[in-house]
């Protein structure tokens, strides 16, 4: 909503207030300021002038030298090119000193050997848009075409010295689409008085009724309906002061019978139609709901098929508008219309809001109707507008206002007392100052002891309930005069959950274990969403969820893996010459378990992706891709950080993955995620180099963890080590052997790790030679090395018994 | 005799003078004082001195031995400080060279942000309160008091997947949820924080899924003037001590009175300038009391309990601490963003 200071001043006495003074005021105590647009032009070097000789420039084929009267006799030379300018015209004269928009300085200069002192102005010199600006005037100067005199201040004349304050309204306040309303709201800011317009309309003998009838058939969507005739109208250009409002708040004007319909919707915020009677082509009016697939030709030239719940103005048989959103084409006003017949109506938000969406028409009528208006202002609204036709169109009032339906409407009462006001706001407002308050805002109250009982004008429709009468006092009071006080509640304990915290260890560890946090966008492609699925959310057997209606196949399903959207962020960073890179992002997947169109189950992972050098030292010699035990051993130090220790990485085969570096990770025996390098196919499909993921449950995982930590004493006895070096087949996998050896190294056997792989060269065909570190300790006592011994045995007769291995030298 | 340990003694002090290495001091030690080195052989050969002889030879002779071996032993110390030092200057390296980088990963700034203001809430008492992101159309809207075509649905155009799920448009649908879960009775001091998505065109500005966190406080008697209380220990805990805060009205559907909190512009000082489009105040977030519909909704007795609520971006709070331009940032995970912060 655009308002113009110079209308507002109108209503309501602002002599007091500079414009950024009013802005802060009105944003502190209600309505947001978007932004105060200042002044085009505010110089009293922009006069009038009269062109009082205008003949050819001798040395200038194209330029005309003009004798200009610019007030008090005084005559200026003016040199001007524009084809238009002749003389006994009134023009708008920038003399020297003046400064137009752009900051173009008017100065005194010599064109071609002659004097000239200023500027006649186009209006977009002045600084106008184009859109307002009517076709005869858009290539030459701008010609007064009413009463002025040479010498008058034209800034005013063409309100180009007015500051437009923007309002960033909220849904709650449609009482600010209108200037009355936004005068109330200021009056009652100022606590200044509020001068509503003068009504005093006369009208012919002759009545509208005889030309008219009127019949509302579904009173639900339009519970009132009224239709004025206005005769012997002149259709022409509206006088400036009234083109000036409109061009103040946006509107273009069109012809003086449109121009009014306007300028009483933003007075009266009451959206007025004006249909040309004769092509109207009928004597009543009957509003009725839309025949699905009956058709209406808009003002915008559009064809438009109109749906069942629409409501629409017809004339007993044809739609000649869409109601509260637009006329029709057919009955529009123009330049030959002599007969008007004014709609003044309250529709339906909701009915209004339907069409307005269905048709995509945000009209200035349709925004007004869809917030609910003031039903109590129509006939107000529908008599400014008959009384300002007949002013200006020179037309004639027929009777009264035909009707159907009504305006009535019954008054919300809000009763709340000074101690509901106090434990609401939290400072002591007297009973005076709220009553002195509810003066301001124009509302009737009673006092009944304690209690105040506000009747709610229906211009502010939005006040409900008590809370709402709380904002209307505190706002005004001033939230500035509330004080800063914390509550005064029993005391609680918050804090973090067991979970909580456990969920910010496992970001400390990965973060401190080389990889960066990220967020990625939990909409993905339908590809994306199915790529790389853990096996554990795979036997779910879901689909990814989709959006009914995406917005683009980019964000159209919700991901069952976070990884996809992780290599996307990789592959964005490569592609800007960031080749070396680790992310890790701990979030949601989306499995809709209890069928299509429930609400999903929602289950936080942890994944990651990496890509390139993981060190990265040249010049001594360190350059050391990301490689499959990189990524295991984060996992590993992951679960070794949490203290979980039943964990197996086991050889698996999944899509998208390298099937010779890929494994799926078992927890208790479990599922839990997987770890891998991508397949080389994916990989080229992503457009990215070696890169290796993890995808894990997280919930499983949290859900596993002790409580808090345990402590374990450290032991004063010695912890013994044995190296043990066997030769196996090639295939077997070293997790089996450290599980075989583990279980024979019982009672005293604390750990098994291994220390060296080779195969190749000097090794049997088909063999490999593994050595693993053993560590033996008793928490009570020193071993004997007999006990060793023992243990030592038992495994080599085990393992070469149970996989034919070869104990080395 | 007694020259002639003269002599050896001159003659093994020049040798342990310049004994060039601790292999040539050993060998003069060796001579002179091994089982078999020269001193030794004088100290033999005593026996055929005479009585009173002996005491005095022996006693030079032990002289003599104290001398070499003190000379020795002092020689010995020398070449060991030169060994070291010629080690030390073996050793030395340019200590200008780049050293091994660590490999260090770090927060995501949206999340640091969001992990600072719980931090700052459970130290007063709040907990961390959780809720799914694809949400009921009751709880993301209906509990929140905006029933069904209510025109404040416009105001946040949402992702639907049915006619009654969507992707919550905001994070309030946990304030009614843990409401609920609460059974009418407070106090309820939550601080809510996550992803939520909205139907808007990713561009500078915009983004389809961004993180809000709302805080929730419901007791009896909470007040207009307790909001403003909390609120502002919270904006100079974000932004500084020097800051201040103002409240104006605005509109929620789910708050009455509802409030939007400014900060005075820290670039200006409040005299107006680009930043706070020169009105000295910059917008941070959206407040008010509960309205009475969402509490009754939420199982609690709108006489008896009052709350305060309020949601913030935490997109919008690192962008202004940090002069970030483009939202997309928070969502590429260039490390080259990443990497600038660690802390908050
Ligand atoms: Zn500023």
């Amino acid at each position: 909503m655009l308002v113009s200071t110079n209308w507002l001043k109108q209503y309501v006495n602002l002599d007091h207030v500079s414009v950024n003074q009013l802005a802060e005021d009105i944003t502190k105590t209600g309505v947001e300021v978007e932004q105060v647009i200042p002044p085009l032009v505010d110089s009293e070097h922009l006069v009038v002038g009269y062109v009082k000789e205008c003949v050819q420039h001798p040395n200038a084929d194209k330029l005309n030298l003009c004798q200009v009267d610019v007030g008090n006799g005084e005559i200026a030379q003016i040199v001007c090119g524009a084809t238009n300018v002749t003389e006994g015209q009134y023009v708008v004269v920038a003399r020297p000193g003046a400064v137009l928009p752009g900051g173009f300085k008017i100065k005194k200069a010599k064109l071609r050997g002659e004097a000239s002192e200023g500027m006649i102005c186009s209006l977009q010199e002045l600084g106008i848009d184009e859109k307002y600006i009517d076709e005869k005037y858009k290539d030459g100067i701008y010609v007064i075409e009413e009463e002025v005199k040479a010498g008058q201040l034209a800034a005013p004349l063409l309100n180009l010295n007015d500051h437009i304050i923007e309002f960033d309204l909220t849904p709650n306040r449609a009482d600010c689409l209108s200037m009355i309303g936004v005068g109330y709201e200021v009056a009652a800011i100022y606590n200044q008085e509020m001068k509503t317009p003068e009504l005093n309309l006369t009208t012919a003998d002759e009545q509208s009724s005889d030309y008219i009838s009127v019949e509302i058939e579904d009173e639900q969507a339009n519970p009132y309906y009224g239709a004025w005739i206005i005769k012997d109208l002149q259709v022409k250009p509206s006088p400036l002061w009234l083109q000036n409002r409109l061009i103040s708040a946006g509107i273009r004007p069109i012809n003086n019978v449109v121009d009014v319909t306007n300028y009483v919707l933003l007075e009266y915020g009451q959206p007025l139609h004006a249909f040309d009677y004769e092509r109207f082509q009928s004597n009543k009016v009957v509003t009725r709901l839309a025949k699905d697939g009956e058709t209406i030709k808009t003002l915008d030239g559009e064809e438009r098929t109109l749906t069942a719940d629409q409501l629409v103005i017809t004339n007993g048989s044809e739609a000649h508008a869409i109601a509260g959103v637009m006329g029709g084409e057919h009955s529009e006003v123009q330049e030959d219309t002599s007969t008007v017949l004014l709609e003044a109506a309250y529709f339906e938000p909701q009915t209004v809001r339907q069409s307005s969406k269905y048709h995509g028409i945000r009209s200035e009528a349709s925004i007004r109707y869809e917030k609910g208006l003031d039903i109590t202002r129509v006939k107000e609204a529908a008599t400014r507008a008959a009384q300002l036709l007949a002013e200006l169109g020179e037309g004639q009032v027929l009777g009264s206002i035909v009707e159907a339906g009504s305006t009535e409407w019954t008054n919300d009462v809000i009763t709340f007392n000074q101690v509901e006001m106090a434990e609401r706001i939290g400072a002591n407002i007297s009973l005076e100052n709220m009553t002195s308050i509810i003066e301001r805002l124009r509302f009737d109250y009673e006092v009944n002891g304690e209690d105040i009982s506000v009747t709610v004008p229906p211009r502010r429709r939005d006040l409900k309930i008590k809370e709402d009468m709380v904002e209307e006092i505190a706002r005004l009071y001033g939230y500035d005069n509330i004080p800063f006080t914390l509550p005064t509640g029993v005391m609680n304990q918050g804090g973090l959950t067991k979970r909580q915290k456990h969920l910010r260890a496992v970001h400390g560890y990965l973060q401190s274990s080389g990889l960066y946090e990220s967020v990625t966008y939990s909409l993905t492609t339908e590809d994306k969403a199915n790529q790389l699925v853990s096996p554990e959310v795979e036997v779910l057997n879901v689909k990814p969820v989709r959006l009914a209606m995406p917005m683009s196949d980019l964000h159209s399903h919700l991901r069952l893996s976070a990884v996809p959207e992780l290599i996307s962020s990789l592959q964005y960073n490569v592609a800007r010459n960031q080749y070396n890179v680790g992310l890790y992002e701990v979030g949601s997947i989306y499995t809709q378990t209890e069928g299509e169109g429930t609400q999903p189950t929602e289950r936080l992972r942890a994944s990651a992706a990496i890509t390139g050098l993981w060190e990265n030292h040249p010049w001594q010699g360190v350059k050391k891709p990301v490689d499959f035990f990189v990524i295991k051993g984060i996992l590993e130090g992951l679960f070794d950080y949490l203290k979980l220790n039943d964990v197996e990485f086991e050889q698996a085969n999944l899509e998208s993955l390298h099937p010779g570096r890929t494994a799926v990770i078992k927890l208790s025996g479990s599922v839990v995620g997987y770890v891998g390098q991508l397949h080389p196919m994916t990989q080229k499909q992503y457009d990215i180099q070696e890169t290796y993921v993890f995808d894990l449950d997280l919930e499983t995982i949290l859900g596993a963890m002790d409580e808090r930590d345990v402590y374990e004493p450290i032991t004063k006895y010695p912890a013994i080590a044995q190296d043990l070096a066997f030769v196996v087949s090639q295939d077997l996998p070293a997790r089996v052997l450290e599980e075989a050896i583990m279980e024979q190294g019982q009672p005293h056997l604390k750990s098994v790790r291994v220390f060296d792989v080779y195969e190749g060269e000097h090794m049997e065909e088909g063999k490999k030679s593994i050595a693993f570190n053993l560590i033996f300790q008793n928490n009570e006592r020193t071993l004997k090395d007999e006990e060793i011994e023992e243990a030592r045995k038992s495994i080599v007769s085990y393992l070469e018994q149970q996989y034919q291995a070869v104990l080395r030298g | 005799m007694k020259e002639r340990l003269q002599t050896l003694k001159q003659e093994a002090l020049d040798q342990v003078n310049s004994a060039s290495d601790q292999r040539a001091l050993q060998d003069v030690k060796v001579y002179y004082l091994g089982k078999k080195g020269q001193i030794t052989d004088v100290l033999k050969g005593m026996g055929k001195l005479s009585k009173e002889e002996r005491p005095v030879v022996g006693q030079l002779a032990n002289e003599v031995r104290d001398e070499i071996t003190e000379a020795i032993e002092t020689k010995q110390q020398t070449l060991e400080k030169q060994a070291i030092e010629k080690q030390l200057q073996e050793e030395a390296v340019d200590v200008t060279l780049p050293g091994k980088p660590s490999q260090i990963g770090g927060s995501h700034l949206l999340m640091s942000v969001i992990r600072d203001i719980e931090d700052l809430f459970t130290s007063m008492g709040y907990q961390v309160a959780e809720g799914p992101e694809v949400e009921t159309d009751y709880y993301n809207f209906e509990a929140l008091n905006l029933p069904k075509g209510h025109p404040a649905r416009d105001m946040q155009d949402s992702f639907y997947i049915t006619e009654e799920l969507l992707m919550r448009t905001h994070t309030s649908p946990v304030q009614a949820r843990t409401m609920n879960k609460h059974e009418g009775k407070g106090p309820v001091k939550i601080i809510c924080p996550g992803k939520v998505y909205r139907r808007d065109t990713d561009d500078a500005t915009h983004s389809h899924q961004f993180t809000q966190i709302e805080g929730l406080y419901v007791d009896e008697n909470i007040r207009m003037s307790d909001l403003k209380g909390t609120l502002n220990v919270l904006a100079k805990h974000l932004f500084g001590e020097d800051r201040e805060i103002r409240l104006r009205p605005s509109f929620f559907p789910f708050t009455e009175p509802s409030v939007e909190m400014d900060i005075s512009c820290k670039v200006c000082g409040g005299d107006g300038c680009s930043v706070c489009k020169k009105t000295g105040w910059i917008e941070i977030l959206g407040a008010g009391l509960v309205h009475p519909n969402v509490l009754e909704m939420a199982g609690f007795d709108s006489n008896k309990y009052s709350g305060f609520a309020f949601g913030m971006g935490p997109e919008r709070i690192a962008m202004l601490k940090y002069g970030i331009e483009d939202i997309r940032h928070f969502y590429t995970n260039d490390v080259r963003f990443l990497k600038q912060f660690h802390r908050v």
